[in-house]
């Protein structure tokens, strides 16, 4: 009985994936609420989970692709697949209210491009100095340090190998959780009290999970105005990293 | 009908990245120059057009507003495939530079708020700030 399920399984791939995900993330969810006390938001266990099934997969079967080397897993593989995440990043571009927006204003552009600028330097800067060289792997582990989204589209756009890829959104995350843990500790450090600092906060912290999180645990009107900001900075990532800081790490390093 | 939304999604989609193949082409690069972004630049300005002029029902929305709500689940997938074996061996990058972007850009941060004037009226109130230009 128990071959009937994997046939049925391994089959219907993308059923199963749906179905597997939304389990991770109802397990991530009860984590965030039970055991963090929404301190940590659900998004980012449910990824954590997700890197720590792919080391799982890879341990177990030796392959590149984590869980989804696992046949019973191989829907993961197009859930999380290249077409699938450009496809759903590109339609959260929808909830972007455009009425709303031209309220962020001079300075959420500002912090928008520094919150790009900066964190690519920094990471770009650090890569370089554990022996990661490459314009392409520079780029890539850089774009992570902007996002966990900008790092793996942006290795994806200029050909990044698979290892990197995973360093990258292993940056991203880690400084999605820096953000959520480290917002309401610092937020008098911060300034954040208005809803233009929650603007220059989105725009600079960057990740929209660790921007919502981050603010939910100051003060929860602040939320919206920070996430707006935040929401464009996912596109200007995907845009300016496989394109302007690319040609520019490529420029430096020759 | 929510296949139009979906649909909508798609020709951006779709627009985008052969935009974005066609930059990269046209400046001499293999690679896609800001497909995803372009992609996304045109959805926004198609939901300018069409929200106004009631082409956006609220079927054809949901055909979008569900793949944009997919996209944590999309993302917890994309994390499972990744060759965490191999990152795992250069870890210590991966915190280092989360830690100094970070750090460095709370700074940031910090100096840009300490520069806002002082007002006593309350910010929650009423958000209308003449000096603010439109980012779109």
């Amino acid at each position: 009985m128990l071959a009937i399920l994997d046939k049925a399984i391994e089959h219907n791939g993308l059923v199963g994936a749906f179905a597997f995900v939304g389990f991770i993330v109802l397990i991530s969810g009860f984590i965030s609420r039970k055991l963090t006390f929404g301190r940590m938001h659900g998004s980012a266990i449910a990824i954590l989970i997700g890197l720590g099934l792919a080391y799982w997969g890879g341990v177990m079967t030796g392959g590149k692709s984590g869980l989804a080397d696992v046949s019973l897993f191989a829907g993961i593989g197009l859930m999380g697949g290249a077409m699938m995440r450009d496809f759903a990043i590109v339609a959260t571009a929808f909830e972007v209210q455009p009425h709303e927006a031209r309220k962020a204003g001079l300075i959420g552009i500002v912090s928008l491009f520094l919150g790009t600028v900066v964190p690519f330097i920094v990471g770009a800067t650090l890569a370089y100095c554990f022996g990661y060289s490459d314009a392409v792997s520079m780029t890539t582990i850089g774009a992570g340090a902007v996002t966990y989204i900008v790092g793996p589209v942006t290795g994806a756009a200029i050909g990044a190998s698979s290892d990197v890829m995973a360093l990258s959104i292993a940056t991203g995350l880690v400084k999605a959780i820096l953000v959520m843990i480290g917002t309401p500790v610092a937020a008098k450090f911060l300034g954040l009290r208005t809803p233009r600092s929650a603007m220059v906060f989105g725009g600079l912290a960057g990740t929209v999970s660790g921007v919502s999180a981050g603010l939910a645990a100051t003060d929860r009107r602040l939320v919206p105005y920070g996430a707006l900001v935040a929401t464009f900075h996912t596109g200007l990532g995907c845009f300016m990293g496989p394109s302007v800081l690319y040609f520019a790490v490529k420029a430096i390093m020759g | 009908m929510i296949i139009y939304g979906t649909a909508l999604l798609a020709v951006c989609h779709l627009l985008g990245i052969f935009l974005g193949d066609l930059l990269g082409s046209l400046i001499g690069v293999k690679t896609n120059v800001g497909g995803v972004g372009i992609a996304m630049m045109l959805l926004i300005f198609a939901r300018m057009y069409m929200e106004p002029r009631g082409y956006l029902p609220k079927p054809t929305e949901a055909g979008v507003s569900f793949w944009a709500a997919m996209y944590i689940p999309v993302v917890v997938a994309m994390a499972a495939q990744q060759n965490v074996v191999a990152a795992l061996r250069g870890g210590h990058v991966a915190i280092l530079a989360a830690l100094g972007a970070v750090l460095v850009c709370a700074c940031i941060i910090a100096l840009i708020n300490r520069m806002e004037p002082k007002s006593d009226v309350d910010p929650f109130a009423a958000l209308a700030d003449p000096d603010h230009k439109p980012l779109v």
